[in-house]
Order: C-alpha cells, then sequence, then structure tokens
C-alpha cells in the first residue's frame, strides 16, 4: 500500500494505491488524523480509485478520520470507490455517513 | 478431515502475510464456482477471521502459527444449494470466549467491531470449538445451487 498527500488550496487529496487492511492500516489512521487534528486542514479527500479491497481495520480507520472531522468541525470526502470498497461500507451500513463521490472533480466542486 | 482436500497453507501471524491468503482465496474460491460478489465475500471472511486471530488471539505478536484449511464437503441433507467450500482456521492461542465473539451493533457509528459481522454476513456456518490446546474456527459456505455437467 502506498498513501501520497496533494494540497490544493485549503484541501488535502490523499492518494492511496493498493490493498488496506490490518498491515497497513494504522499508516492510514495516523496519516488521517495528523492531517485532521494537527494540521486542521478544511478539507480531506479520501482517493481511492487505486484500492481494490479494504478491511474492517481500514473501514475503522476510515471512521476515525470521519468522527475526528465531525468534531473539528471541517470535512472529509471518499470517492473512487471500488465495488468491494463500497460493499464493505454496505455491508457495515456506514455508506451514507461518509460524503462519498465518483470522481475527484465532483470531490473537489 | 470429513471433506476432499483443495488447500492447506501454514502461515505466521505477520499481517503482511494477509494479502497472500486473500490471493489465494479469490482464485480457489473463483476455481469452486462461486459468484464474482461470493467471491468476495468468502475471501472478506477468511481474512476478518485471520485478522481477528492475529489481533485479539495473538495479541500481534508476528511470529505464532496460523493453519489454514480448505476443502469440499457435501451439500446439506434436504438442501436446495449445492456443495460446500469449507474453511478450518486453527490456532494455538489461549481459549478464546464465545461470549465475545459478537460483532457490535450496526447502528452505531463507531470504529471496530466489524470483522465478525462479515464473516456472520458472508458465511453460512460459522462455528468455534476449542480442541486440545487450539482454537478452530469452522466457515462454510454452499453454492447457491448444483452445478450442471
Amino acid at each position: 500500500m502506498q498513501i501520497s498527500a496533494r494540497r490544493i488550496n485549503s484541501t488535502t487529496i490523499f492518494d492511496v494505491i493498493g490493498d488496506i487492511d490490518l498491515a497497513n492500516s494504522p499508516e492510514i489512521r495516523k496519516a488521517l488524523l495528523r492531517e485532521i487534528k494537527e494540521t486542521k486542514t478544511p478539507r480531506v479527500v479520501m482517493n481511492l480509485l487505486k484500492v481494490r479491497y479494504i478491511d474492517s481495520s481500514g473501514v475503522a480507520s476510515l471512521v476515525e478520520g470521519l468522527k475526528a472531522s465531525r468534531d473539528a468541525g471541517t470535512r472529509f470526502i471518499l470517492f473512487g470507490l471500488s465495488p468491494a470498497a463500497r460493499e464493505v461500507l454496505q455491508l457495515s451500513r456506514l455508506l451514507k455517513i461518509f460524503e462519498v463521490h465518483e470522481t475527484e472533480e465532483q470531490a473537489l466542486a | 478431515m470429513s471433506g476432499d482436500l483443495l488447500l492447506k497453507v501454514e502461515l505466521r501471524s505477520d499481517p503482511s502475510m494477509l494479502c497472500v491468503v486473500r490471493a489465494a482465496m479469490e482464485r480457489l474460491t473463483e476455481t469452486f464456482g462461486f459468484s464474482a460478489a461470493e467471491c468476495r465475500s468468502v475471501t472478506r471472511a477468511v481474512d476478518e477471521a485471520i485478522t481477528n486471530i492475529m489481533r485479539h488471539t495473538y495479541g500481534g505478536a508476528l511470529d505464532r502459527p496460523i493453519e489454514v484449511l480448505c476443502q469440499r464437503v457435501p451439500k446439506r441433507p434436504g438442501a436446495r444449494g449445492g456443495e460446500g467450500f469449507e474453511v478450518l482456521l486453527i490456532d494455538c492461542g489461549p481459549a478464546v470466549d464465545p461470549a465475545k465473539l459478537r460483532g457490535r451493533r450496526l447502528d452505531e457509528i463507531k470504529p471496530g467491531g466489524l470483522g465478525l459481522h462479515f464473516i456472520r454476513q458472508s458465511m453460512d456456518v460459522v462455528e468455534f470449538n476449542r480442541i486440545g490446546d487450539a482454537n478452530q474456527l469452522r466457515l462454510i459456505k454452499y453454492l447457491q445451487a448444483e452445478k450442471q455437467d
């Protein structure tokens, strides 16, 4: 799994490549919480176009990011969900609580 | 063992091995005859079950043994579905309290507690047994209908 960050104005976009599972979800969590809690970025966007699989620990990291952004009064957005990623959020009944878009353009609109 | 062995894997409790197991499960379930959605579902269940062993049973230790046995089992008597894909996950950790094998409520928005929920949603049979000094999790998914020759 690789994660990198891009900054566009007041938005940080995390580009994630690969599977998110127990081996690397702590890295995702750390990057998200640093950006939301410490840097206090107004809008944090997760690009999941190249993420084929997310396990429950990955979902937990995304939920932590969402809760942190709610506490901070900022926005946390997901886009480019694969069928497997979408399924896992649907199964956990969490899909509706996230702001989800198909494309980066929509996420940044 | 009661079925035809399809795959036997012994791994250590290192999370970097999870992707290897997923790759094997994706191909094996496809070969077995499951639909694409069912393949993802069974793979997810096995991945989550092994993750639970690594995190909770072995407490994050990287060098403990986990055995994965996959076998073909007969269809359920009287059931309309086809034969079953059984996965046995065996670890040598301390005994697990079955009362703790409950997923969290889904109306709570909080991290954690989803793994067992995914497993139960994906599989037709989820059984936990303590056999000697080992924990054994038995998962079975049945084909929805008999394959036509």
